[in-house]
């Protein structure tokens, strides 16, 4: 790393050193039986280069090879975009607890009959299910050095449970799930269990729903799966920089729900997506992006931020082997006041829906959206009546978290990205064959 | 240590342990990208990887183990074989298969990586220009990416297989934006390393800015059943989301239900319906000589004149369903155990022209090109990039891109017409079980589909 630096410097006006050490072992059911154990380590070291004034780049997991990294960087220079920033110096970082030595010490075959008491859980609850588990642990070294001084190191640990159920009955499908994540090891199962438990209580019956505008509550793996995608997108700064934003120039403004709040938050402990710095070695802050439904500010890395005349929001993220581009660590947004059993008490005929197939392939940046709802119920003068299937949900991101009617009293993490309460609409436009 | 010394190495070794099975992958890999985000560059990089992986087979249970510092392969095969060990509990079972001593060299002379960046920048510059010369447009995506990858694989068997193979990808949308309004309009080619088959797409490029632009101000669908005709990239998407999934056994071969499902010899379509997988095509992106457990390419029919005749198999899928292994077991990259994958899907031309396809439907819709797609098993969903109204026979008014879903076995039941224009889509790319994207080709001639749910108003 010190000596990619060194030769690159010697060649270039700055440069900066990137490298990415992991290593994972995952245990792997199928069909309700231990099937894989598997180890992975990898290795990467990025070089990126300012010459000339253009940004060149080059990544290899060669770190022997240093000399083909630097020629490969300072070839792309030639081409590279204009550098607008400056590497940033030495710097103060907030603390966040990522590490966690005990994640390294859980024996494979505890990880093993976590996955095996997960199983039993649901198989002894519905005796013909299918399911798939995983139960992971790994650690993740990273470390940045640039020409300006700037140097970051840290070492993150992470720890992961998932589960997908299938229910096959002749050609009908039932598809559950849940997951969880941590950088510290999970004590136990029960809250995964009980989730996937929940969804195949409740998707014991079918229902029909008719096609007409109709109020709906998203759970929190339902916002995920169809509201969040557009709003990522759009607080992206590139994205308002380029005036793809629906909300660019709406800085200040009121545009959401009045009950709308959502912030980017890299700095909760032990979250997987937590860090001290982002991959430009800015440090970590929390950014509010919503406030009472007021759009407070949008996510930038280094170069776009100098393109928009602001301060990097420490939103520089590299996906594999890429340059570093805006992107959020994790969305909170901010509970509300209604419980989930009042929004349900409070729907004559409707629907909760909890996975939409198909959603992120609309037209992302105008928040069209269309999907089918995969794992959704029927809500009839506030209970639940069963299952729907067949049937679409469709409608404007933006239109619809104008007017929110309730945002839920409780919140959980969905995936490692997304922390939400239950978002209640007041209509949705619902197509079904019923 | 170069992969192939790795390769000398691990081949002693892999006939010393004690394991019912023992494969190995290494890879020596370059690529290079070029990613403009509206007229500026956004990116531009090149990458150098190596790799490789040991995977054991032990009792029926499988260890892996992947790296990119190839250096103590004995402990490397050791773990391997020591989680397989850990993991086994029955009779391993893998379809026989003759061991292969084989060199297949990149079908390509040249390797694209290796030419220069300044002349593929200048032709996506050129297209950038197209699109930005359209009125309203807002912003744009250009995203070219070509790879060249060598692999050899080796298992306790003996087969030792040397391959080669190159990569391109082309991905290009428009943003056009008027009055608060946004849409988008894309356009993605591939080919298999040959530079030539994304030059002199000016027309393409420039049809598709100005959809863009025409898309804001189209109507939305109004969501409901419609008679559907799907263009043959469409199409293509639709057999590989809603069918050919389906077709691939390890979702099946565990599952005593699905099994029943998808009982070979039962009817899932009109008698003109034949759908096929096949990794022998040449220059598609999804051909390939051997697949990742060294078993030969080969034409698979999956559906013929109706029938469900056959599926995608891995050895150990092959061997568990009492089936011939059909070459589908691929992993995207040394990092990943070889899963069953499609390669090229399509389905067979049949006798209807476009012409007649339309004649006589009263009110439909005419969905073309590829936006997205995906499956669970028994509903799928895909997109349209491009959607316009059929009214009394004819081509009509121009829609916002629609949605369409439904059910595998009804929507297969509901084809009634099968074009006589087979095209295949090279811009495609799949992914499963985190293994994104792999190179693979569909296709199909014009399909009209009865009864078919679309969202919308």
């Amino acid at each position: 790393m010190e000596e990619a630096l060194a030769r690159a410097k010697r060649l270039t006006e700055a440069a900066e050193v990137f490298t990415v050490d992991s290593e994972e072992t995952t245990v792997q059911f199928e069909a309700n039986r231990l099937k894989h154990l598997q180890t992975r380590q990898s290795s990467s070291v990025a070089l990126r280069v300012i010459k000339d004034g253009r940004v060149g780049y080059a990544i290899t997991t060669r770190a022997d090879d240093v000399a083909t990294l630097v020629q490969n960087a300072v070839e792309t220079a030639e081409f590279g975009m204009t550098a607008l920033f400056q590497f940033p110096p030495a710097g103060v970082y907030p603390e966040v607890a990522v590490f966690d030595p005990a994640v390294a010490a859980v024996p494979v075959a505890s990880m093993v009959d976590m996955g095996n008491e997960l199983i039993d859980a649901i198989v002894k609850h519905t005796p013909d299910i299918t399911c798939e588990a995983q139960v992971s642990r790994g650690e993740v070294s990273i470390s940045i050095a640039n020409s300006s001084g700037g140097q970051s190191r840290y070492r993150k640990s992470l720890f992961s449970l998932s589960v997908e159920g299938t229910l096959i009955n002749g050609t009908d499908m039932l598809f559950v799930g849940d997951a969880e994540s941590s950088c510290q090891p999970l004590a136990t199962t029960a809250s995964v269990a009980a989730t996937v438990l929940e969804q195949l209580e409740l998707a014991k019956d079918r229902a029909s729903a008719p096609s007409r505008a109709m109020p709906v509550i998203f759970t929190p793996q339902g916002v995920a799966s169809a509201l969040v995608l557009p709003l990522v997108m759009a607080f992206n700064g590139k994205t308002v920089l380029e005036g793809a934003s629906p909300l660019g120039g709406r800085l200040g403004q009121q545009f959401f729900d009045g009950k709308l709040s959502l912030s980017d938050e890299p700095l909760v402990p032990y979250r997987i997506t937590s860090r001290p710095c982002d991959d430009e070695g800015v440090p970590s802050q929390r950014t509010p992006l919503i406030e009472n439904g007021v759009v407070a500010a949008f996510l930038y890395d280094l170069q776009t931020a100098a393109q928009a005349g602001t301060r990097s929001t420490g939103s520089g993220a590299r996906g594999r082997g890429g340059l570093p581009s805006p992107s959020p660590s994790a969305f909170v947004i901010g509970t509300g006041d209604t419980p989930y059993e009042d929004m349900l008490r409070d729907i004559k005929e409707g629907l909760v829906v909890e996975q939409v197939m198909g959603a992120e392939q609309g037209n992302l940046l105008g928040g069209d959206f269309s999907g089918n709802v995969l794992l959704g119920y029927k809500v009839e003068n506030g209970k639940i009546v069963g299952r729907v299937k067949d049937t679409m949900i469709s409608g404007n991101v933006y239109e619809l978290l104008k007017n929110i009617t309730a945002i839920g009293s409780r919140a959980r993490w969905v995936g490692s990205f997304l922390y939400t309460p239950h978002i209640y609409l007041p209509a949705l436009s619902v197509a079904s064959k019923g | 240590m170069t992969i192939e010394a790795a390769a000398r190495e691990l081949a002693d070794l892999l006939k010393k342990m004690d394991a019912d099975y023992i494969e190995a992958h290494l890879e020596e890999s370059q690529s290079s990208h070029i990613i403009y985000q509206g007229q500026k560059l956004e990116s531009l990089g090149r990458n150098e990887a190596v790799g490789g992986n040991v995977r054991a087979l032990v009792r029926g249970g499988w260890g892996f183990v992947s790296f990119n510092i190839l250096e103590d392969l004995p402990g490397r095969v050791a773990t391997a074989v020591a989680q397989a060990r850990a993991v086994g509990h029955e009779q391993s079972r893998l379809a026989e298969i003759s061991p292969v001593v084989d060199t297949v060299p990149d079908e390509v002379g040249e390797n694209p990586v290796s030419l220069p960046l300044a002349g593929k920048k200048e032709m996506l510059e050129e297209y950038n220009r197209i699109i930005w010369a359209t009125p309203h447009i807002k912003t744009s995506t250009i995203n070219y990416g070509d790879a060249h990858k060598k692999t050899i694989f080796l298992s306790s068997e003996g087969s030792f297989i040397t391959q080669e193979r190159s990569d391109i990808t082309l991905r290009l949308t428009a943003v056009a934006a008027a009055d608060g309004d946004v849409q988008q309009a894309g356009f993605s080619m591939g080919s298999r390393g040959d530079l030539r088959a994304i030059r002199g797409l000016h027309q393409e490029v420039a049809r598709m800015a100005r959809l863009a632009l025409d898309l804001l101000s189209a109507p939305k669908a109004k969501g409901g059943e419609y008679t559907v005709v799907l263009d043959p990239v469409l199409a293509g998407v639709f057999v590989h989301e809603a069918f050919g999934h389906l077709s691939e056994s390890d979702f099946v071969y565990e599952n005593e239900r699905m099994r029943q499902i998808m009982t070979l010899g039962k009817q899932f379509g009109g008698p003109e319906l034949n759908i096929v997988d096949s990794a022998a095509e040449p220059g598609l992106r999804g051909s390939n000589r051997y697949d990742d457990e060294g078993v030969p390419a080969a034409k698979n029919y999956l559906i013929r004149e109706g029938k469900l005749v056959g599926r995608l198999h891995s050895r150990e899928t092959a061997a568990k369903m009492g089936e011939k292994p059909t070459g589908n077991a691929r992993a995207i990259s040394y990092r990943f155990a070889p899963i069953v994958r499609m390669t090229n899907t399509f389905i067979e031309p049949g006798k209807v022209s476009f012409k007649d396809m339309i004649a006589d439907i009263k009110e439909g819709i005419y969905a073309r090109n590829w936006y997205g797609g995906m499956t669970s098993m028994e509903m799928f969903t895909f997109s349209a990039g491009e959607a316009y109204m059929i009214r009394n026979g004819q081509v009509a008014e121009t829609l916002r891109p629609v949605v369409l879903t439904g059910n595998v076995f009804e929507t297969l039941k509901n084809i009634d017409a099968i074009g006589d224009d087979l095209d295949m889509n090279q811009g495609g790319g799949c992914g499963k079980a985190g293994q994104s994207p792999l190179p693979v080709a569909n296709g199909s001639p014009h399909i009209r589909i009865r009864h078919c749910l679309v969202g919308g108003k």
